[in-house]
């Protein structure tokens, strides 16, 4: 006798309901993450050495309690955080017959603001009250003033931006003898423009 | 003249097939598993990251030792009050225990990621400056001095 019956077929219908089970567990014990953030290095817990610093090469920022900012003596707004600091490190004070002399600063070389971007250095100063999203603003406004001054020099000495370097050096896909390449060219621009970011023990008076 | 559907246009509509929909709960689940990461701590603590535009990405998650700061959630709040507290390890630690947290979390790293050990500082937008300075000189003492202030992409305007 002749078998008429062709095989069943596995019913599919619960697929859907499986793989939505699948997907709700992933919802909820995974978490899309944010991994970005600014990297500052602090300096070691050493404070016996000092430096003379000369007032001329400090530029002060001071958050207060109520979230003001306040550099070079004046209360500023933020917006104009960034330019000030590209004026100041980018000076290049120093007269033209001295060793210091700043060959590729473009600034306005005014006699009381820093003398060379070697020498400049970016004091934070915060309250115990300030509040933290206020000073990531200010260390983000510092760090840009940085990149854009160093993206400057970049593309003038290589063509290519910093953060173009920065992202390929970090990048797997380079290979060894290119990274050597971009890791110098990191360190021409950092030396041109160094960051020299203080931050002073909070004070309470 | 032609007589187009003979036999729907009289009967009502045919069901709609639902054969695709495994396929698209499919695609949604790879894309889910694809962009996320498994939750390696339950928050504690608000965390409202403040915004900033010259990040950094810190991809490379296995040398980051992560640092939450922020009010208390509404369940723990109860006991604890409104005040910042900072999570570690998927639990409350005093500001004078982040050092030996710290140096927990770094000597269960591999020997070669110790030097390059990153600190992710995750603070809410309402922490004031005082918690984050007592951390820092808390992370000095211990010599861990890369740190990272993770925050959104965005203006900082809207910090303001």
């Amino acid at each position: 006798m002749k078998n008429h019956r062709l095989p069943q077929e596995v019913n599919a219908g619960s697929m859907a309901d499986i793989a939505f089970l699948l997907l709700i567990f992933f919802l909820v014990t995974t978490s899309i993450e944010n991994d970005a953030g600014i990297n500052r290095s602090m300096p070691p817990d050493i404070t016996d050495n000092t430096v003379d610093i000369k007032e001329r090469n400090l530029f002060e920022i001071s958050i207060n309690d109520v979230d003001l900012i306040m550099a070079e003596d004046d209360i500023i707004k933020p917006t104009n955080l960034r330019e000030k600091i590209i004026a100041f490190i980018d000076n290049g004070g120093m007269s033209i017959e001295n060793e210091g002399y700043c060959t590729y600063c473009k600034g306005n070389r005014l006699a009381n603001s820093s003398e060379n971007p070697d020498k400049a250095i970016i004091s934070i100063k915060t309250q115990r009250n300030s509040s933290y999203p206020v000073y990531v603003s200010v260390q983000n406004e510092v760090i840009g003033a940085y990149n854009f001054l160093r993206n400057r020099e970049s593309l003038r000495l290589f063509n290519t931006t910093y953060e173009t370097i920065y992202s390929d050096y970090y990048n797997d896909e380079i290979s060894e003898d290119q990274k050597k390449i971009l890791k110098e060219r990191l360190e021409i621009i950092r030396a041109l423009y160094p960051q020299k970011i203080l931050e002073p023990e909070t004070v309470n008076n | 003249m032609i007589k187009f559907n003979k036999y729907r246009s009289s009967k009502s509509l045919p069901p709609v097939s639902t054969a695709s929909l495994p396929d698209i709960v499919f695609i949604l689940l790879f894309f889910f598993m694809t962009v996320t990461v498994m939750k390696n701590q339950n928050l504690l603590v608000e965390n409202t990251l403040p915004t900033a535009t010259e990040t950094e990405k810190l991809d490379k998650k296995d040398r980051v030792i992560e640092i939450y700061v922020g009010k208390p959630t509404s369940e723990a709040k109860t006991n604890l009050g409104d005040e910042p507290r900072i999570q570690m390890d998927n639990k409350f630690i005093t500001v004078d225990e982040v050092g030996d947290y710290a140096l927990q979390a770094l000597s269960s790293m591999p020997q070669h990621l110790r030097s390059v050990a990153t600190v992710s500082i995750k603070a809410d937008v309402g922490v004031k400056m005082g918690i984050i300075e007592d951390l820092k000189s808390q992370l000095r003492m211990v010599n861990l001095l890369k740190i990272n202030y993770t925050t959104y992409e965005g203006a900082v305007t809207d910090n303001l």
